[in-house]
Order: structure tokens, then sequence, then C-alpha cells
């Protein structure tokens, strides 16, 4: 056999399908099938991992999900090293590297296990009351300590190469779980005609019936029973089976997240993903989650070797294992007995049966008497021999008396069982306390939803399947199926164990300084959380916290009801009135690659992209990212920087002619026969007396009267205006336009469809703009007279037909040519080639600023910030006097925003003119007043321009134009730079070059 | 001006030229260019938009209508919205402007890209980014929904058991596509 522990004749993998794998470097063999776990225990390795505080050695705990233990780093090349994998989980491939956690310099002999001698330093709450002194080594000394000692594996350094899959899907019954219950419960739904879809987190359906040999349903033995069951299912065209996936996140409206682990078992992933994020919308939910065996809580329970009795069956039973050649039993319930039996059976000696209970009795005792296994009842254990392998147990008296050492090498614990209401509990269901059974289990359900089996507290087989069948035809009815009514399964034997014990036995020792572990993984011991009541904690929630409880990666699936329990016994309380802390999602820890699946590299976020973005990469534009759109920011020139790049451009359009990309300015068009009416209700201007074929710059407010958006709007028709916003603002305008059309003006006849994507748009500014388009136009007559300035024409374009604006952003003359998108690319080609004979240049979104800056045209967002009326902004002209109503009217006529001494925006000019002042920078009008200066104002916007030959900088300045002539000061760390208040417009202050 | 005539007339270039996925259960190709109509219109006008457009534009949600003959459809997007899509290019503006009844028609046919998902997988490779139910039941042939595609807003539109239209704004088109095409690789 394969490794020493196999036993011959036990479990249900094939000898034949040997796999070769190495934990710590050491080479072994397992079988196809194995668990990492099952496949150390066949090779008798029990020690595989450090405790996250004591760093104590610890082993296999469980043969699940649940496993707070057995976390080790799974290496499949240097960029794949998976921390934290639990052993029990993490199928065997071939060529499988698994490395122990938590220890240096080897996993026998750690030096940070000192940390067990010092254990008196670290106990409850240390963090929050030891290293308090001196104040400063906190941040210098502590903090830095701990966490490099603290924390379990190494995450990995490099990009994750795998990929990961995403799915919605959609069923009108979710079935969590496939072991019996749930294969019932999804055969009996199934049968109905509805779409079924049913997950398990193991490898295949079964459950329980891995180990659970007294089980015969339909005249199978159980796990038979479930593999054909499964079988069934997955060949019925309404059900989808999704083993390996565990429903991990349980949200409203029935909206189940799953995480399946596609490829994690294979030796060559090949072209599939590493995990599949399934996110599922159910009409019903079935809960079959099963429930979770409880160790004992007693001195040294954590040493390798330990473990629960379900888990050792499973072994057993499954992966035909024995954990250990001479056993030990320690119980508190009958389902240890079951272990015990097993474990006899298939030859392995059992050295006693330690029964808590005074007078154990049942099929079980009997049997396992019958076996001449050696019951003690009325004993607990009180102490472990051995360190890295449990070599004893010393058993007294539960009462007390004289102990006596027994050998082994193995010992089972049970306490009972905690029936898994995660899922539930996460679905905001509240569980109620059973004190006959001393468990919390569902109670009334606020979605739809039904928990059955185990999960549920139904502990026998035959009422689980009988409650879980019922329940699937009854989901399935209830959403309007009309199929088949399946035959329940008939269970003839079966197991089933109720009771059990929560909270530390005997062997605990209530104050002396033993540890007996509530929560492995977190470290915390039966003390501590008697600790935490002493020092004050009287809630759960706060014995949590202070003791860490349940707050590992394991969420406390073993340690939640015995630290409740043992909290709950020093408060003298009963456990329902101590409460339970509530479970939030993931049930298991799950992967950031399945969270953000496709969303990574070019499709974590759209990048937008212009119709004319080749061509900018070819000329080797600089981009800028504006939203999700990339904007050509400026072409440098070989050898050119930003700033003699950006000089050139600006000199080059004022002298020339520049080609800009305007595509990404948002478009709208607004149709109707109210199109005016609604424009004056949403822009302060008047437009009822616009002609068509003319535009007008227009601005928007909010309700509360602060400039919103701005941009140019062309009328073409009487009943149609093309309206432009800012690139930022394209969405929000449509739909705060949208907003008001359907809430506040639903009586207009006007539509609004966005346009922004349908035109590319190519800026032409400067003198020689109209030479460059005018070879191309069709239709339309360019001359001054013919096409002022802010004039809008329908015409053709390089032979396409074209919106072509008469505007200026520059100062300049100007056109703006708007071509459907997919001609954008080749109408700028034919538009640049005309454009280089002139001499002109293309230029980016850096130039456009320090153009329109220049000119004192604002940019809404940088010029304004949300607290800005039009009359801050300069803008007061853009209000049409006569109006009596639009959008933000009422606002502009709050007190405050008609006071005197608001900020307003003006022009600043250094005394230095070779200064550019910092964007955001503060002014103040005294540099020698004592800190904090009061603050006036706040430079918006600050360029070098070459056009001007000085720095030029727009400010909102307390009552700003009333201080047109003065000096202020920027406050800077090197001393106060001083500046003159001045017009906004630093060039062509007449305004005559856009005009001709 | 007067030489504008004989320049070559600008080449048009589509936003997903050149691009095409092609796996075992599921291709993703860009869609040939189309005329495309923003309509909006009134319940009262739409006998005369419909007789205009040679197509009887649907009324009920999620719902699409193909005309008699020819490649002309129009998808239901909301009470007063539809697109309508011709496949040979035809003048939607011009034809819907016949009708006399009150109604806005906006030439979008440059705004949006198509993007064709078919095979037996297309249901699985857009379900990898739709959270809308897409089986034969709940969005039958001829079935059509705005909707979201990974973070991009889409109009998905069934046009066969294993065949659908993606309609997406083209700047959001590349990602679109990249994303069905990451999503084929699952199916």
């Amino acid at each position: 056999m394969v490794g020493a522990n196999r036993i011959a004749g036990s479990g249900r993998l094939s000898a034949a399908g040997r796999l070769a794998f190495s934990f710590d470097g050491r080479p072994y063999q397992g079988l196809e099938g194995d668990t990492l776990a099952s496949a150390l225990l066949a090779n008798d390795v029990h020690l595989v991992g450090r405790s996250f505080k004591y760093h104590r050695p610890r082993g296999i705990l469980s043969a699940g999900a649940e496993e707070p233990n057995a976390l080790v780093g799974v290496h499949r090349d240097a960029a794949r090293r998976t921390p934290n994998v639990r052993a029990t989980v993490q199928e065997v491939y071939d060529g499988l590297a698994a490395v122990s956690q938590n220890r240096w310099p080897s996993l026998a002999f750690d030096v940070g296990a000192v940390n067990d001698l010092f254990s008196p330093f670290f106990s409850a709450g240390f963090y929050y009351k030891t290293f308090m002194w001196p104040k400063a080594a906190w941040a210098a000394l502590y903090e830095p300590g701990i966490r490099a000692a603290a924390g379990l594996g190494v995450a990995p350094d490099q990009p994750d190469p795998d990929r990961y899959a995403a799915r919605y899907a959609h069923c009108e019954v979710l079935v969590v779980g496939g072991g019996a219950a749930g294969l019932a419960a999804a055969l009996a739904a199934a049968e109905t005609g509805v779409r079924v879809i049913l997950c398990d987190e193991q490898a295949a359906s079964g459950g329980a019936m891995r180990f659970e040999s007294g089980a015969r349903i339909d005249g199978e033995e159980g796990w038979n029973w479930a593999q054909k069951a499964a079988a069934r299912l997955a060949g019925m065209d309404n059900v989808r089976v999704l083993t390996r996936t565990t429903a991990f996140g349980y949200y409203a409206q029935n909206f189940v997240a799953l995480a399946e682990r596609v490829s994690d078992h294979l030796a060559d992933p090949a072209d599939r993903p590493r995990e599949r994020l399934w996110q599922v919308r159910a009409k019903r939910v079935v809960l079959a989650t099963g429930a979770i065996e409880r160790h004992m809580v007693f001195a040294d329970n954590d040493r390798p070797g330990i473990m629960l009795a379900s888990a050792a069956r499973t072994y057993l039973n499954h992966y035909g294992v024995c954990v250990g050649r001479n056993v030990g039993v320690y119980a508190g319930n009958d389902s240890a007995y079951a272990a015990a039996i097993d474990l006899k059976r298939a030859g392995v000696a059992i050295a006693a049966i330690v029964d808590l209970r005074e007078k154990p009795k049942g099929a079980l005792y009997e049997e396992a008497r019958g076996l001449g296994i050696d019951v003690l009842p009325g004993r607990a254990v009180t102490g472990v021999g051995g360190r890295t392998r449990v070599s004893s147990m010393t058993v007294a008296p539960r009462t007390g008396g004289p102990s006596r050492r027994i050998a082994i090498d193995a010992l089972l614990t049970s306490s009972g069982w905690t029936p898994s209401v995660h899922l539930y509990s996460q679905s905001r269901g509240k569980v109620a306390f059973d004190p006959a059974s001393q468990r919390f289990l569902p109670d009334t359900y606020p979605q739809h939803c039904v928990s059955v089996g185990a999960c549920n507290g139904t502990d026998d087989l035959a009422a689980a399947l009988k409650e879980a069948a019922a329940a699937g035809e009854r989901v399935g009815r209830a959403v309007g199926a009309k199929g088949k009514t399946a035959k329940a399964p008939a269970v003839e034997t079966s197991e089933g164990w109720a009771g059990g014990m929560p909270g530390a036995a005997p062997g605990a020792g209530a104050e002396a300084a033993v540890k007996a572990f509530v929560d492995f993984q977190n470290d915390v011991t039966a003390k501590d959380i008697r600790q935490a009541v002493r020092e004050g904690m009287r809630s759960i929630e706060h014995v949590k916290r202070f003791t860490t409880n349940g707050m590992a990666t394991d969420q406390g699936k073993t340690s939640n009801l015995h630290g409740l329990a043992i909290a709950a016994e020093a408060l003298g309380k009963e456990m329902p009135e101590v409460g339970l802390t509530t479970f939030r999602p993931p049930y298991t820890p799950v992967t950031f690659g399945a969270i953000v699946n496709q969303a990574r590299g070019a499709l974590f976020d759209p990048t937008r992209k212009t119709a004319m973005h080749r061509w900018h990469e070819k000329q080797r534009a600089v981009f800028e990212d504006v939203g999700q759109w990339k904007r050509p920011w400026y072409y440098p020139r070989p050898g050119e920087d930003m700033h003699e790049a950006v000089n050139r451009e600006c000199a080059t359009v004022r002298r020339t002619a520049g080609l800009f990309d305007a595509s990404t300015l948002g478009k709208i068009e607004v149709v109707g026969p109210d199109a005016a009416a609604f424009m004056e209700l949403l822009y302060t201007n008047p437009w009822q007396k616009l002609e068509p074929g003319r535009c007008r710059y227009g601005v928007m407010l909010r309700e509360d009267g602060f400039v919103y958006d701005d941009g140019v709007v062309g009328r073409l028709a009487p009943d149609r205006f093309h309206v432009t916003t800012t690139t930022g603002g394209a969405a929000r305008v449509l739909n705060h336009m949208e907003d008001y059309l359907q809430t506040e003006f639903p009586q207009l006849k006007v539509w609004l469809t966005s346009v922004s994507e349908q035109w590319a748009v190519i800026a032409v500014q400067g003198p020689r703009s109209r030479d460059i388009i005018a070879p191309f136009v069709e239709g339309v007559d360019l001359d001054a007279a013919a096409m002022p300035h802010m004039s809008v024409r329908e015409g053709r374009v390089c032979g396409v037909p074209a919106r072509l604006f008469r505007m200026s952003f520059s100062g300049e003359r100007g056109f703006e040519v708007n071509v459907p998108a997919d001609y954008g690319e080749a109408v700028w080609e034919a538009l640049w080639a005309e454009a280089e004979k002139h001499g002109a240049c293309a230029y980016g979104t850096e130039t456009m600023h320090v153009l329109r800056a220049e000119k004192g045209f604002i940019i809404v967002g940088q010029d304004t910030d949300g607290t800005v009326t039009p009359d801050d902004a300069g803008l007061a002209w853009a209000i049409g006097k006569k109006k009596t109503d639009f959008v933000g009217i009422r606002g502009l006529k709050r007190p405050d925003l008609m006071a005197a001494g608001r900020k307003q925006l003006v022009g600043l000019r250094t005394r230095d003119p070779n200064i550019v002042l910092e964007e955001g920078a503060q002014i103040v009008a005294d540099p020698n007043q004592t800190v904090p200066m009061t603050m006036i104002g706040h430079v918006t916007s600050s360029y070098w321009s070459q056009n001007c030959g000085r720095s030029i900088a727009l400010a909102l300045i307390a009552g700003g134009r009333e201080r047109i002539g003065e000096t202020v000061y920027v406050p800077m760390p090197d001393g106060a730079i001083e500046a003159e208040i001045g017009s906004t417009v630093f060039f062509d202050e007449q305004g005559e070059r856009v005009h001709g | 001006m007067a030489d504008a005539a004989s320049k070559e007339p600008a080449v048009r270039r589509e936003r997903l030229a050149g691009l095409s996925t092609t796996r075992e259960h599921v291709s993703v190709t860009p869609g040939p260019p189309a005329a495309r109509l923003a309509l909006r219109a009134g319940e009262d006008a739409l006998n005369s938009v419909s007789r205009a457009l040679g197509v009887s534009v649907p009324r009920k949600p999620k719902t699409s209508a193909r005309a008699k003959s020819g490649g002309r459809v129009a998808l239901w997007l909301g009470p007063d919205e539809w697109l309508v899509i011709d496949d040979d290019g035809a003048d939607l503006p011009a034809a819907a402007g016949r009708a006399k009844a009150l109604h806005s028609a906006v030439d979008v046919s440059h705004r949006n890209v198509a993007i064709l998902v078919a095979g037996e997988g297309a249901e699985a490779c857009l379900a990898a980014g739709c959270p809308q139910d897409l089986s034969l039941a709940a969005f039958p042939v001829g079935a059509c929904s705005r909707t979201v595609l990974g973070k991009v807003e889409i109009v998905l539109w069934r046009t066969g058991e294993q065949t659908f239209h993606v309609e997406v704004w083209r700047s959001f088109a590349e990602y679109a596509y990249a994303f069905l095409a990451e999503a084929a690789r699952d199916v």
C-alpha cells in the first residue's frame, strides 16, 4: 500500500492511482482522490504546522472545510504560491509541493516557539494592555515586531498568472450541500421539472456518507447511493451539479455567491481557469449544509495526533488511512464510539474510550463493549503527553481523584455537533437556542429559504431524507412546477446522535496555567475566555473581540459554541442570554482572484479611445487620463520635454493653426417642439430667440444656484439643438436633464438622445483654420459674413455628412468639424495633410488648457468647485435677465449667494513673471500676519504662457473684482510670492481674433 | 471648395475591424456596419411612426419586431424609446421623417457597434458578465434588453436560440469585445 498507515480493504481509493507529492521538500506517495491531509496521515505525518501566536506544533484536526490547524503553502511555481491552504481540502495531484508555515528554521524546531513559554504575556487582550509604554515605542518597535512575528503564511510576491472566470446563473432551486439530505432535496425538486443547481464544497457529493459506515439507503451503502443520486442529477437537463464549489455568501433576494475551484486539484490545469465565481439568483434556496463536530476542550488538546472522531472515520472509511495504531477516544456523546468501532473492526487497537458521561448506554456503547473496547465512563482526559505527537493521555474521574496514564499515538475527541447555520445566519435569519440539544437552530426565515437535515437539527438520517425530499418538492411546487413527485429515498439503517456538551471539559483546568484550546487557529484557550469575563466583558461580541475567539479564517467553525458556553458558565448565565456572534460572508476564505475574476488588466475598467486614437499614438502623443478616456495631452517632438512641446503648440496655434481632438466632449441632441422651452429651463441663458444656424455658450446650474456644467449649444432647427457638455459631465448632464424632464417638466414635448459617440470632433483653431478646412467642405459657405463666429452648418466634409461649428475655446478663429465617428480618423488625416502645408500643429489638452486660460475661459470643475455661482465666475452675462424661470434661479436669490464679498474669479499676474504659481495655492492679503493666516482665496488655474511671455493664473478671491490692481501674496514654504490681481483675460483683451 | 468633389471621400474605419474569436462552442465577431436610429415617440404616434419606418414598433417590454422584408428591426428599450437597426444602411432619419406624428429620430449609426455572439455556448459566454436570466424561457428569441456586460452598458438582443446581437457604444466596444473573448475561453 501507499503509505504506512493505509489499511488494505478499507477506503474507496484505488491503490493503482499513485501520485507523488512533497511536503517541506520530502517526497511522499499518495493516491488519486487523496486530500493532502489524508495522504500525509497515510505516511504517518501528523505534525503539519505551527500555531499563530504561540507557535505550538499543530496537526490535522478535521477532514473538511472547518480545519483550523492544518494550513500549508502550496507552491506550483515561483508565481503560484498559495498560503494558508487547508490540507484537508486540497486534493493531491501528481507533483504537488506543499510547505509548512509559521516556523523557522524548521517545522520540528521552531525558534518562535519561545512564545509558548512567554505565553503569560500574550494572554487575552494582550495587545490592548501590553506594550503601552513608552508611547513612542509602539509605532517604532512593538507593532513592527508583533506584525513580523504574527501572521500565517506568506503572500505571493509576483502577479497572479492564473485566470479566473465568472458566471451569473439563475435557477428556481439552489441546493447548498451535496450530502444525503441535499441530494434528496435536489432530486425531489428536479423531478418537479424546475431548474436546480446543487453545489457541494467537496470533490464529490456524499457529505457525511464518506464516514457513516452504518447508513443504507434504497438498498445501497450510503456512499454508493449518494454517488448514484449525484450521477442521476447530473444527467438531468434541468440540473447543474457543481462540486468543489463552496456557497460562501448569502445576500439579499436569494442571491448566493459560489466559488468553484476548477483546477486547483489538477497537475496540469491547461487552459482552465483556476476558479470560477458563480453569482446565483435562486427563487428558492435549500440549505443542506450539515453539521460540524466539536473537539473536547482540555489541557494540551492541540497536540498533533488529536483529532475529531468523525475525521478519523473519514480517513479510515473513505481514504483507507488509520490515524494511529493505538488510539484513544475521548467522548462527550455517542458519535466518538462509532469511530472507535470502525477502527477496531479495521484492526486498530483502541486504548480506551474515555466518556465524560457517568452512564453511557445505547447500541453503540454495547457494540463497543462487545468488541472488547475498554470504556471508562465518568472520566475525563486531564492532560496528554507528547509535544509534536500525542504519546499518552492522563485519565481521571471527572469529579477528581487519582489519575492514570494511558499510552496512545492518536486521540479522537467529540463533544457533539454544531449545525452549520452560517448561510442561514448570513441570509439575515436569527437562530434560536434549543436547550434540549444545547445548540442553535434556524428559526424564522427572512428569505425564500429552507434548511434540511443536520443543519436544521434533524439528526436521524431517515428523518433528514424525508424532510429534505418533502422540502425539495415543496419549493419546486412553490415556484409553479407541474412535474412529477419523486419517490423519497428509503433509509434502511442509519446513524444518528444528538446531545453532546459545549464548553470546557474538566481537564481544561479552570484556573491553572494550562492551555486548553477553544480556537486553535487564533490560539484562544478556555482560560482566555474566562479571563475576558473576569475583566468585564459581558456580551459574546466583546468576548470575541477581546480574545479573538472565532475571528480567524476558519471563522470559529469548531470554536464558537465552546467559547460561548465557557463565557456563559463564567457569567453564570444561559447561552442564549450571552448571545451568538453573527456569521458573515465568506463561509470559507475566497481568493481575490475569484472575486475580481475577469476584471483585471485591460478588463479592469474600460479604456475609452476616440476614433483618432491610433493617429495620436503614431504621432507619439503623451496621453492624459480624463475619466475613462485617453486624451492626447501633448505631442512631443524628438528632444522636446513637456514644457517645450506645450510652448510650441501654444505659439503655433496662435500663429497659424492647430488640430485638436475634441471628440470626448459630451453631445446631446435635444429634439421636439418644446426643445427651446426645455433649454430655457435647463440653462441660465435665453434660447427662444437663438436662430437656427447659430450657437451660444450655455451655463447649467444645479437647483442650489451653483455652476454644474457648461458648453456650446448649436441650434440646428427650430425643434433641434446640438448641446455639448464637458467631457466629464457627459453622462451626468444627460441624467440631470432626463431627471428634470421626467419629474419637473413632463408636459414638455422634447426628447434627449446622447450622440457623444456618434460624432468624431476635430477642432481646427487658429488664423489659418478656414484655409485648412476649406478644401474639404461642401455645401457650406465659410465666408466670415456667411458663417460668423458662433454659428453651425450641416454639410459635407471629405464627402461625408458633417456638422460644422464655427466656435472657439482658444480665442482664435476656429471650427469644430463633427463627422460620423467611423470617418473620424480619415477626415483627421485629410485635414492634417492640409494643416501641415500651413505649418500647423496637432495640440493636446495641456495646450488647450493654456490657450483657454489666456482668454480667461473657465473649466467647470477646475475654476469652479460646486460653490461657484455664474456671477462668481464672471458669467453673470450668461443669465437671461428677463427669464422668470430656470433650474437654479431661486438658489441664486439666496442671501449668501447675493452677498458682497463672495469669492470671484480674477486673473493673477506674479510680480516676477517667471514664477508659475501652484494650482490650489492659498492667497493672503498680508504675508506678515501670524499663522494661521486669513486666507482670502486660492489659485484655480496656473500656467506658463508662451504667448504672453509670462506666467498667468486664475484665482477665486474674496471680493476679487473690487480688488483689481491690489497686490496679494501666495505663501509657499520658501517665502510668499507677490502677485497683482487683474483681469481674467491675458491675451487679445478685445477678443478680435475670433472674428474675420 | 471647388476641389472638394475631386478629393477622395473619407474611408470608413470600423471600430473592431479585423477582430474575431472562434472557440469550440462559441464565436465572438464584430457585426457589420448598419444604420441605427434612436427613436422616441409617444403612444399616440406609434402607428404613424411604424408606417413610416415599415416596421411595427413593439409595445411590449423586452421585445423586438422585424420588418416584413429586409433587415430592419425595432428593439424596445423603454416605454417611449426604441433602437431601430437597418442592416442595409438605409436613411432611417429620412424614413422616420415621413411620419407626421410627433417623435424624435436621431441618427446613432456610428454611436453603436455590434458584436455577434453565436454558438451553443453563446448564452454562457454572455452570462459571464450579464446578470440577466438568459435562458430561452426568460429571454426567448427576439427578446431584447438594455442591460450590463461587466462594467459597460449594452443592448442585448437574442436573434436565435444560439445567437445574440450585442449593441454597445463605440468607445466601450473594445472592452465589450475583449470581455466576451475572455469569457469565450470558459464555455
